[in-house]
């Protein structure tokens, strides 16, 4: 994120905050304060050497998380301020340590509509293995490499809902840079990403106004949704570059048009999931699907539930135009287990193979609650096989494991 | 000769409208019971949940539950249920639309994603958060989910309750039947047994500490449900009881849920 635009954040965070405070001195019976958050310890452990000279060798990768929310509503719950920062300090990469602004809203709600402005997070999409349609935030890829992280996103947003459905309309002023590995840490690949130096087809860079728009509607057991994004894509293409002797790539931000639709039909244990979506600005106009079905298997064993998913992913973008993508021609299985005892337990073990290459990956993830403040979490991510030139041949020596302890407050 | 045709035939024509009778008067039962809470509009209850394992440790749970009466006959209510506590899945909601004999149409907002999930409702015996009440046993209850028949009268404490036999029509249920003891003076439930697919008893739900709202509405502030054939326990005590706050179906919408505080 560029100076002035990280500076254009504060502000609206300041602002926000400065108001919190001085809400703060209002009478107490006027609203209502909440203030809860989380405080994480992980380590990652790599169990496999480095790929490159000049990369942390080490097999512990230790980070401190800090995610405080506070809530200030009143007008009987229909204003509410919500700000929730990030920090992670890490010990190897100055890259992953990094502060965020999550959230920072005030929100309004009417009848049959709301509006939102600040710094907001909104997810579209039914599918598990990739979210085609999921758009409006930008990748926080330094935090996991399931792309599940987002960093927070400038907005206004007005929803409406009426019996034809709900209309979801979005101005985002302001753009935010993908996050990428430094050059000393694992995960990189073979030539650092010089997040420094992006570029953008856009002349306002990171000051140019996108729109979305959304429309969604329930019909019976069928959920849908139809999209449209205008704007700078949250995919850079990386392009190589020469940085005083040695190779680094560059992103740069394309000016896209794309439009989504997502899909689900919920049948006794069953759901079918599909999304689909069309892009224009990435060479010529691309389509990418994602279809899939999970039945869930229910008190097998006792309590427990057991769901089987399974998913295939296509994507139609020329590789040497748009940025490079791992879904292109995929099939993702997964195995679900939720223990529904008193400690949440749940787990999560799928595997992703590219139908032409056989490039694989393997990710799990485990959390349980220790106790009414404390819970646990494992997570793996594992690339058993990668051919010479697959997606992920920078990173094969990158197999971790995360564990991290969390206490919420 | 006709003797032996037609005592026997008396014998089970009686026992057949007796049977039809005990069925009309179940059904009365639960009508009545649906008619003297018909109107309430809209609830909000807050609710602390605590959970005891077969060795006496126990976890608490703290939730909301917002109800919307819908008045048509042949549809549900609607129900938004948000987790305060333990602290991990504060935020969390849950909205279900019930439905009489159709599945209910159930969504789940999970804070950390922002993400709204269609669920499915098929799973009305699971375990409600892991505790040892069933979803189906959180769910409004319909007349029409069931059939009825009733038992007999008898002394329930200080009270004289109907004894009335409760069999699911829906599908997916855990249960055969659900015995249900309810008072002749309001019309209130003070116990439930419920038996399993085998038809053994499974648990024992106990209402307590009834209150009057508007001068209409009876809610139990207090429910202990005993697994028998696991040694679980779960407690729930209800507080705050509010009716007819102004909420309406907007409130209760999918496009709504993400807002949910």
């Amino acid at each position: 994120m560029s100076l002035m635009l990280r500076k254009s954040v504060s502000i609206v965070a300041g602002g926000l905050l400065a108001s919190l405070a001085g809400l703060a001195n209002m009478d107490a019976r006027a609203g209502e304060w909440d203030v809860a958050g989380s405080v994480a310890a992980e380590t990652r452990i790599f169990p496999g050497s480095r790929s490159f000279q000049g990369q942390d060798d080490s097999v512990f990768s230790p980070s401190l998380v800090l995610e405080p929310e506070v809530v200030y509503q009143w007008n009987r719950g229909n204003d509410r301020l919500t700000f929730r920062p990030f920090w992670r300090f890490d010990a190897d990469d100055p890259e992953r340590t990094h502060g965020d602004i999550r959230e920072a809203t005030w929100l309004r709600l009417g009848k049959g509509w709301d509006l939102q402005v600040g710094v907001g997070k909104v997810f579209w999409g039914v599918t598990e293995s990739v979210h085609l349609v999921d758009i409006i935030n930008q990748t926080d890829n330094v935090e996991d490499t399931d792309g599940e992280d987002k960093l927070g996103q400038p907005l206004i947003n007005l929803n409406l809902e009426n019996d034809w459905g709900m209309l979801e309309l979005f101005v985002l002023p302001g753009f935010r840079e993908r996050t990428f590995a430094g050059s000393r840490a694992r995960l990189r690949g073979p030539n650092p990403v010089d997040t420094d130096n992006p570029t953008f087809d856009a002349g306002s860079e990171e000051y140019h106004v996108d729109f979305a728009a959304r429309w969604s509607r329930v019909f019976g057991d069928l959920d849908m949704g139809l999209s449209h994004f205008n704007g700078t894509s949250r995919e850079p293409r990386l392009i190589p570059a020469n940085d005083g002797g040695r190779v680094v790539f560059r992103p740069h931000y394309d000016l896209i048009d794309q439009t989504g639709l997502d899909l689900q039909y919920t049948v006794d244990a069953w759901l079918w999931k599909l999304e689909a979506m069309t892009r224009s600005g990435h060479g010529n106009r691309f389509g990418a699907g994602v279809a899939g079905v999970e039945y869930t298997f229910y008190q097998i064993g006792g309590n427990a539930d057991l769901g089987l998913l399974a998913e295939y992913a296509y994507d139609g973008r020329n590789a040497s135009r748009a940025p490079a993508v791992v879904s292109d021609n995929d099939v993702f299985v997964a195995l679900r287990l939720a223990l529904n005892d008193e400690k949440d337990t749940t787990a999560l073990l799928g595997a992703f193979v590219d139908r032409v290459t056989g490039e694989t990956f393997v990710s799990l993830e485990a959390e349980r609650r220790l106790n009414d403040y404390w819970k646990m979490e494992l997570e793996g991510r594992l690339s058993p096989y990668v051919p010479k030139d697959g997606f992920a041949f920078g990173t094969r020596n990158d197999d971790f494991v995360t564990l991290r302890l969390t206490r919420y407050f | 000769m006709v003797k032996f045709i037609i005592l026997p035939l008396i014998l089970v024509v009686s026992l057949a409208v007796e049977a039809l009778g005990s069925e009309q008067k179940g059904l009365e039962i639960a009508m009545e019971m649906d008619r003297r809470d018909q109107g309430f509009g809209d609830s909000e209850v807050t609710l602390r949940m605590v959970l005891t394992n077969r060795n006496g440790e126990s976890s608490t749970r703290e939730l909301r539950i917002r109800t919307l009466e819908m008045p048509a006959e042949n549809t549900g209510d609607k129900s938004l249920t948000i987790f305060d506590y333990p602290k991990d899945v504060k935020g969390t909601a849950f909205l279900s639309f019930t439905k009489i004999l159709e599945p209910d149409d159930q969504w789940l907002y999970l804070p950390a994603l922002k993400r709204v999930k269609r669920i499915s409702s098929a799973n009305k015996s699971g375990p409600f958060v892991g505790s040892e009440f069933a979803y189906e046993d959180m769910t409004s209850f319909e007349v029409g989910k069931y059939a009825h028949k009733w038992l007999r009268d008898e002394p329930c404490g200080a009270l004289t309750c109907f004894v009335v036999e409760w069999t699911p029509r829906y599908e997916n249920s855990g249960y055969t039947r659900q015995v249900s003891w309810v008072d002749q003076a309001e019309y209130r439930i003070q116990k439930v047994e419920y038996y399993d697919r085998k038809s053994e008893l499974l648990k024992t739900l106990v209402f307590q500490d009834y209150k009057q709202y508007l001068g209409q509405y009876w809610r139990a502030r207090k429910m202990l449900m005993v697994n028998h054939q696991t040694g679980k326990k779960t407690t729930l005590e209800f507080s705050d009881h509010r009716f007819r706050g102004g909420l309406d179906e907007g409130d209760f919408s999918k496009g709504r849920l993400n807002r949910v505080r």
